[in-house]
């Protein structure tokens, strides 16, 4: 057995789903657990977790994929980069399929425009350099898990002294949006899943104030199947013993104070700003964008372009879906209208999303 | 959106090549619907039972690790041939060439060509090379057809499974893909994993002896070993339930799909296939399969449980159930 597959080990697996249904056996309400992350949602799907639960336990998907919350007004400005004749887009390949307000990379890309997948935004710093002629933009889109890899890749292109190299920015940082979560009366958390890898980087002090000022508990969680019911039992601990605390689970990763070296790269290169959460709206200082002293990278400021007008796709429910108010099913466009080959919100097109999960692996 | 251009997913092998066929190509051109087709046509002419197939082969890089487009062309239209059950006789090749494309690369493809159709036996009996302007093309392009003799009476087809049926692969799953993958360029992972490209005829050949009780035969190429199985269950109308923990998977091809953020199940192959066999027989065909050197990995991975309008369910490796769907779109990388 290798180390990773004794985290799915199917006997600790079982006696996990077994003391979490002794332990809430008779509730009359169900505790309802929210996760924040889309590798999570991903691994809840993906390994049938909600099948082993008891009825007393109910988890529900937030706004923790990156693409997912992603605002049809930045796609338009990507898709309205791409038509001109000299830039090169390149993107995490997620980003291509979701819909602006007409149109998506992927349609421009059938179109002719030159936009390019890639692995790791360095890999776009070495497309510039070997294409002087062009401007290459990266489409920086994610958590705190991927914008050091950005600022990372923006200093890479200052210190190769290159002038075509630009960042469309649209990073989210985390804790804010589950303290708009917690004080929605529509909107009964129990409980936090919090993210892993963003935690690894922002350090688990940072949801101290979540269980201060709202009374959740959070438990910051791994994603292998015994991590995800570790920290469901850890949840559900708290709950009924009426605690509101942070814990970490995945202990083998995250630290209280996080990694200083990736906060100080992103305190460096991004500042924050009042970024808009597609469903959920302008939530302030929950973005990162590219700081002044580095404005020549930043795509928004550094190439100008019109931007078409802005359009919302009607009927979609995915801001209600993110803020976990309505599961996939409940949508009157799922499966239907909306299909990962033409989604309608942003929910069906990443591998992360919480309506693409249901749809692969829920039915 | 605009619904008219045609998309890379659209040659996925998944629901937009489905939506593709059903709205636009098989109404055209033919009366069957997708759901009701196999890899092969079955002919019969004047009382002569053939398979008669095609497929054209566009592999991005030419050269990967375990073999090359020329190979894979010749092997992927045996292996369709050889799911109808039929024994390849012939096949075709058309090569469309780009401009400035290098000699002594040809030579090499075409070597494979021959190394692979001698290894099947088959013979290369007509062809056709044309050649477009630079830009025009990607160094190359190959078509290959074939006919195969249909010597059994079984009725092997993809609407034939039926409840019990067991379900046997017969190895690793995803090493194609995952071997093409590596050596795409801006990627370039030594994963050490080799292409699994192989001839699958004479494997068949070994597995028609049980006769009736082989029901379905089925290569999982593009969309893998999930998309061919949905395609099944919905043909035959029957629920198929996977266990995840017996599916066979390299640990270089686990690793690499975890790093991209791939499933191995969706992951094409080019030298596997699922066999449907009554239960009383799956046994008999395990071990039959495990004799031929195609097939010493090969596994039982799950069963048809019950008739239904057609649906894939796995268990997880930790006890969970959940549903498997064909692939959507194009197989796409993690975002974070």
């Amino acid at each position: 057995m290798n180390y990773s597959d004794s985290f799915r080990d199917k006997e600790l697996v079982q006696g996990l789903a077994r003391r979490i249904a002794e332990l809430t056996k008779g509730l009359s309400k169900p505790l309802v657990f929210m996760e924040v992350c889309g590798t999570h949602t991903m691994a809840i799907y993906q390994f049938g977790l909600r099948s082993l639960l008891p009825p007393e336990v109910k988890l529900i998907s937030g706004p923790g994929c990156p693409v997912c919350v992603t605002p049809n007004s930045y796609l338009d400005r990507a898709i309205a980069l791409c038509r001109l004749p000299d830039v090169i887009i390149t993107s995490f390949g997620d980003m291509l399929r979701v819909p602006g307000s007409s149109s998506s990379l992927m349609e421009e890309r059938a179109k002719g425009a030159d936009i390019r997948v890639v692995y790791s935004p360095l890999d776009a710093v070495q497309l510039a350099a070997k294409n002087p002629a062009k401007r290459v933009v990266f489409l920086g889109v994610g958590f705190e898990t991927t914008a050091p890899t950005i600022a990372g890749s923006i200093m890479a292109a200052k210190a190769q002294g290159l002038t075509n190299y630009f960042v469309l920015a649209s990073h989210k940082t985390m804790p804010q949006p589950m303290a708009i979560l917690s004080a929605d009366p529509e909107l009964q958390v129990d409980g936090y899943i919090c993210p892993a890898h963003v935690s690894a980087i922002i350090g688990a002090d940072a949801y101290r104030f979540l269980c201060e000022e709202y009374k959740v508990p959070c438990v910051v969680t791994g994603f292998e199947p015994t991590d995800v019911l570790q920290g469901v039992e850890m949840l559900v601990r708290q709950a009924l013993a009426g605690e509101s605390k942070v814990e970490i689970q995945y202990s083998r990763v995250v630290r209280w104070e996080g990694n200083a070296k990736a906060q100080a790269m992103l305190a460096d290169v991004f500042t924050p700003f009042d970024a808009p959460w597609r469903g959920i709206g302008v939530l302030p200082g929950s973005g990162l964008r590219i700081a002044d002293k580095y404005a020549h990278f930043d795509a928004e400021v550094a190439i100008p372009v019109q931007v078409e007008e802005l359009k919302e796709h009607k009927g979609c429910l995915c801001g209600e879906i993110l803020k976990g108010k309505v599961s996939p099913f409940d949508c009157p466009l799922f499966g239907g209208k909306c299909t990962p080959e033409s989604p309608v919100g942003a929910c069906m097109v990443s591998s992360e999303g919480t309506c693409a999960a249901a749809f692969k692996y829920g039915r | 959106m605009n619904n008219d251009l045609i998309l890379l997913g659209h040659g996925s092998g998944g629901r937009l090549s489905h939506q593709l066929l059903d709205e636009l190509i098989i109404p055209q051109l033919s009366s069957v619907p997708v759901s009701g087709q196999n890899d092969a046509a079955l002919l019969n002419i004047g009382g002569i039972k053939l398979a008669f197939s095609t497929d054209s082969y566009v592999v991005d890089p030419v050269f990967f690790p375990g073999g090359n487009i020329g190979d894979l062309a010749v092997n992927g239209t045996v292996n369709d041939l050889a799911m109808m059950g039929a024994r390849p006789l012939c096949l075709s090749v058309g090569l469309i060439l780009e401009e400035g494309f290098s000699k002594a690369e040809l030579a090499k493809i075409l070597a494979s060509m021959r190394e692979a159709a001698d290894a099947a036996g088959v013979a290369i009996v007509t062809g056709d090379t044309k050649v477009v302007p630079k830009g025009k093309g990607d160094r190359i392009f190959i078509n290959t057809s074939g006919i195969g003799a249909v010597e059994h009476n079984l009725h092997i087809d993809g609407a034939s499974a039926q409840v019990g049926d067991k379900v046997i692969v017969n190895g690793c799953i995803g090493d194609h893909g995952i071997a093409v993958l590596s050596a795409r360029e801006g990627l370039e992972i030594d994963s050490g994993i080799q292409s699994d490209s192989a001839p699958l005829n004479g494997l068949v050949a070994d597995l028609l002896p049980l006769g009736p009780a082989l029901h379905v035969l089925r290569d999982p190429t593009r969309g893998g070993v999930a998309t061919t199985l949905k395609e099944i269950a919905l043909q035959s109308g029957v629920t198929i339930m996977l266990d995840e923990k017996s599916l066979p998977v390299n640990p270089g091809v686990k690793g690499v799909c975890s790093i991209l953020g791939l499933d191995p199940l969706y992951v094409a192959n080019e030298g596997k296939l699922l066999a449907f066999v009554a239960p009383d027989q799956a046994e008999v065909a395990l071990a039959r399969m495990r004799r031929h050197p195609l097939g010493k990995d090969a596994a039982i991975i799950g069963e048809v449980t019950e008739t239904s309008a057609g649906k894939v369910q796995m268990e997880t490796l930790v006890g969970g159930v959940r549903g498997v769907e064909m692939l959507a779109g194009e197989q796409l990388p993690r975002i974070c």
